[in-house]
């Protein structure tokens, strides 16, 4: 099956089994590996991407159900060379150790700030509900999206 | 000039660019042209004998390329071997081939494997594997399966026992009948599953003109992994190159020495092209090894004013069906020696079985054998304390090695290099407000409401550690590690360091010794790990040994660029060595700083070796192989404080304070996360994960639904804090921090939801201390009339 999507703001079109999951057609088809497989339950959110602009857990779509839709993965966060606030949060506040959840645990953190401009520590923990760590104790995955969330304020305060 | 120092600083880590923005590469990342996918048809049996394994259908199934199964490898293949063989306990090491030949003997036990095109043909393929399986009886339970009328899993262990080890110091009887009080307790340190998020995996590449075998693997140590490849593939150790990319945690789990992996590789080999094979999530509950899993009889001997006198138990340690790479050693070198904890105790008796059952073999995780002794020991001193009236502190610092005892010999043999217990245990005090708490806590308990505190006054063993001991002990290698510091002509330097770090953060602290030592810029630096090609011979990471060990070979190595940079520089400034001064990446003249060379230049003086002193070698590099003269002991005083809601029974952790000291510290940013991450996993025993197998051997928690790894809104905000008492031994005085959090957790958050049951009149209860668990106790309790 022909599958047309945007990723990161570039259009990719392939014929696809219809039976491929997003996560393998992100990862397999268009090389974009940063996007991470960590269970196949659903549970551990290492797939988060954006669909349209909300968190999804790419393992749970087929990738014919994002057909023509506008996707953004951990690759496309930065952009001109410079990182995200949320990328730059993670860095700072040592937001991750082996990284293997980081870019789902940052994508899912880009929507709620998106929704939430100053989430506190006990709703940035219930947002991260679906996502796993089993590095960090997730302290510094919070200290990580507070960072972040300072930021954009002062961004958009400026601008 | 001030300068800040490097060594201590709280710099952000180096290696995090990469993997926050999706470039790093991971194994499951790694892609070959003409790359084909293995699949592992696995028992689903725990017990059985194999009649028949029936491929045909397999192999007619598009995109199949071969299958084995284990007699096909039974002649070309070696076996899966134990490299931890303990002595003076009558070890038994039943054969493990790569896939299993007449018998499964755990579900999840490989049978065949099957290679495609793709993944999906693979996994496809797979499912049209037929085994016949006769069934047999199975034991999942070590208690039950060293019963006369056990099922046996290994004809050549006829008790399923496969060692018996002891350790045995002092007059044990004399002081169990002199005691004033003796405590006896029989406690369940439940089986948990690792659960890195990235699971194992490899890719395997044969080059038939050259002969080598290129692995790239989930490792934590490769150059352990090549040398026991080399011997089960039959190829030789110079001609197989293990890279482990970048890794996404391991906790043990990426230590062994599995069959997956050789048997990939075998099939690069035999089929000339590359393989893939990445375990999925559900295979990764029973493929991978498990940890912890013991069933143990304590008794504890003390007089009336709580001076603990002896410790005796007998251990039943389940190690699953095979004996896996470190195993032996976990719950015996690693833990029964740890018996006496932070204490004084001067007489121990300590005995731990063995034993084979039929579940995924045990082996090492986080902390390994450690978090399971300082639970039983910090319980059982908070059983005396209960026992005689006593408060849980005043009991510890009643019973603490002093701080003038050290380097303080322990009746099991260790030697604690340093510590100073009260200091810890007091900055935790102070932090948590003891008193004040105390005080909150009789008045919640006058509203019906629970409150518990608990004490976990650790001390571990880590920075594994000298090679003589090692050999000592039966580990089938050497302890030390190496490093090569090479400066390259324009003054940047590479650093190579046999450790495999993968989470922990060495390519920033490694870089901080380096840039500290040698007064190079920190962006100057490069550390690598990680490919056997490319790095001397080394041990790798686990055993909370990465920083001790491998970081004090980098600084042995920077010591010896220095006495040769010295050498040059006194050529070039036409000075005595003797005479000059090294200070910020720049020697020069005592007394007149501003004639200086600095690092730099007398790197590229060495390289262009146009004018050096008679006698030294063009270039500057270093190689150190550094063997630790004794293990090193970090210690601390964790704390934490629960609630129970008696309706429900759920137990919620409302503070945790951790006061540790790892001996000096490179980068407190790095030490905290390490801090935090264990706790994180320690705090996940105590309340909510537990595999569990039925009886038959099945395993009933084996995904993420049943398995519950702690997520974020359950746990609490961390409170750290740090003393630092240096390691004497150790060339930078530090200690390791990998391990503290697990290893103090797990009893900490034990003995707070005992303190808050007391009331109750509960006593012990074995963990994980679910709602339903503590509910049902709570009721119990009670009697008939239930909840007051
Ligand atoms: S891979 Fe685990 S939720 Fe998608
Ligand atoms: S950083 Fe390793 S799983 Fe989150």
């Amino acid at each position: 099956m022909r599958v047309a999507v945007h990723v990161n703001g570039r259009p990719y079109e392939r014929d696809i089994e219809p039976r491929m999951l997003l996560v393998h057609f992100l990862r397999d088809e268009l090389g974009l590996t940063g996007t991470h497989i960590g269970c196949d339950t659903s549970n551990c959110g290492a797939c988060t991407v954006l669909l349209d602009g909300k968190a999804v857990k790419s393992c749970t779509l087929l990738a014919v159900q994002a057909d023509g839709a506008d996707i953004l993965t951990v690759e496309g966060l930065s952009q001109d060379g410079r990182l995200h606030p949320v990328q730059e949060g993670f860095w700072e506040e040592h937001g991750l150790q082996c990284g293997f959840c980081t870019p789902g645990m940052m994508m899912l953190a880009v929507e709620l700030l998106q929704r939430e401009p100053d989430p506190s520590e006990e709703a940035i923990r219930h947002y991260l509900e679906g996502n796993l760590c089993r590095c960090t104790g997730y302290q510094h995955i919070v200290h990580a999206i507070r960072y972040a969330a300072q930021k954009l304020r002062e961004t958009r305060e400026s601008s | 000039m001030v300068v800040t120092r490097i060594f201590g600083a709280r710099i952000k880590r180096r290696e995090d660019p990469r993997l926050i923005t999706g470039q790093a590469t991971y194994t499951d990342d790694v892609v070959l042209p003409g790359m084909c996918y293995a699949v592992f048809v696995r028992s689903v049996q725990a017990h059985a004998r194999i009649r028949a394994v029936r491929t045909d259908a397999a192999q007619a199934h598009p995109g199949v390329i071969a299958i084995f199964t284990g007699r096909d490898l039974q002649e070309k293949m070696g076996l899966i071997p134990t490299a931890w063989l303990i002595p003076d306990s009558d070890l038994k090491t039943p054969p493990h081939p790569p896939l299993a030949v007449d018998r499964v003997r755990y579900v999840g036990d490989a049978v065949a494997v099957v290679l495609a095109t793709t993944r999906a043909a693979a996994s496809d393929a797979a499912a049209l594997v037929e085994v016949d399986y006769e069934p047999l009886p199975a034991v999942a339970d070590p208690e039950k399966a060293v019963q006369p009328d056990a099922p046996r899993l290994h004809d050549d262990v006829p008790d399923n026992v496969a060692f018996h080890w002891k350790v045995v110091n002092g007059d044990v009887d004399r002081a169990f009948a002199e005691a004033d009080v003796v405590v006896r307790q029989r406690m369940v340190n439940h089986r948990l599953v690792p659960c890195a998020m990235e699971t194992r995996g490899c890719v395997a590449h044969y080059n038939k003109g050259s002969g080598e075998l290129t692995l790239w693997m989930t490792s934590q140590n490769p150059h352990i992994h090549r040398v026991i490849l080399s011997g089960i593939l039959h190829l030789p150790e110079h001609r197989i190159r293990v890279i482990a990319p970048e890794v996404g945690g391991g906790f043990g789990s990426k230590i062994p020495c599995y069959p997956e992996e050789a048997v990939v590789s075998f099939c690069a080999v035999e089929l000339g092209v590359p393989v893939k094979w990445v375990e999925d999530r559900r295979e990764n509950f029973v493929a991978t090894i498990h940890g912890r899993d013991h069933v143990v009889y304590l008794e504890v001997a003390a007089r009336k004013d709580g001076t603990i006198t002896a410790i005796r138990g007998k251990c039943y340690a389940n190690l699953g069906a095979y004996l896996s790479t470190a195993a032996p050693g976990i719950p015996t070198i690693l833990h029964g020696l740890m018996m006496c904890g932070a204490y004084r105790i001067p007489n121990v008796h300590y005995e731990v079985l063995g034993v084979l059952t039929n579940t995924t073999p045990v082996d090492a995780y986080r902390g390994a054998g450690r978090p399971e002794a300082t639970y039983y020991v910090e319980r059982l001193v908070d059983l005396v304390a209960a026992e005689l009236g006593m408060d849980p502190v005043e009991i510890r610092r009643k019973n603490f090695i002093p701080k003038d005892a050290f380097p303080y010999t322990t009746p099991t043999g260790l030697t604690y290099d340093s510590g100073d217990y009260e200091r810890t245990l007091d900055e935790a005090l102070r932090i948590v407000d003891y008193a004040g708490f105390r005080r909150e806590q009789e008045e919640a308990r006058r509203q019906g409401r629970y409150l518990g505190i608990g004490f976990s006054t650790y001390v571990e063993i880590c920075g594994l550690g000298p090679s003589q001991v090692a050999g000592a002990v039966g580990f089938q290698g050497g302890l030390w590690e190496s490093a090569v510091v090479r400066f390259h002509p324009t003054g940047k330097v590479t650093v190579l360091t046999g450790s495999s770090p993968h989470g922990q953060g060495e390519e920033t602290t490694f870089a901080q010794i380096v840039a500290d030592q040698l007064g190079v810029p920190i962006e100057d630096i490069e550390v690598l790990h990680g490919d056997t090609d490319l790095i001397p011979m080394g041990w790798g990471t686990y055993g909370s040994r990465t920083t001790p060990v491998g970081g004090a070979a980098i600084a042995v190595a920077c010591q010896r660029i220095l006495a040769k940079a010295r050498q040059i520089a006194a050529h070039l400034l036409e000075a005595a060595e003797d005479d000059l001064e090294f200070e910020n990446g720049r020697f020069y003249v005592k007394g007149s700083p501003d004639k200086a060379k600095t690092i730099q230049d007398i790197a590229l003086a060495a390289h262009l070796a146009w004018s050096l002193p008679s006698g030294v070698e063009p270039g500057l590099e270093a190689q150190a192989f550094y063997d630790p003269p004794n293990f090193t002991y970090p210690f601390g005083a964790h704390v934490c404080i629960v609630e129970v809601d008696p309706e429900t029974g759920e137990v919620k952790v409302l503070r945790y304070v951790a006061v540790d000291d790892c001996g000096r510290v490179i980068n407190p940013l790095i030490v905290d996360g390490q801090v935090h991450g264990g706790i994180t996993q320690g705090i996940g025993q105590a309340l909510y994960e537990w595999a569990v197998y039925s009886e038959d051997g099945q395993l009933l928690t084996a995904s993420f639904n049943e398995y519950a790894v702690p997520k974020a809104h359950q746990v609490p905000r961390y409170e750290t804090a740090r003393t630092e008492t240096p390691s004497p031994h150790h060339p930078l005085g530090c200690k390791g921090v990998g391990e503290t959090g697990t290893i103090a957790a797990t009893a900490a958050v034990a003995n707070a939801v005992m303190d808050a049951l007391r009331p109750l009149g509960i006593r012990h209860l074995d963990m994980p201390f679910t709602p339903e668990r503590v509910w049902r106790a709570i009721r119990q309790a009670q009697g008939p009339g239930g909840i007051p």
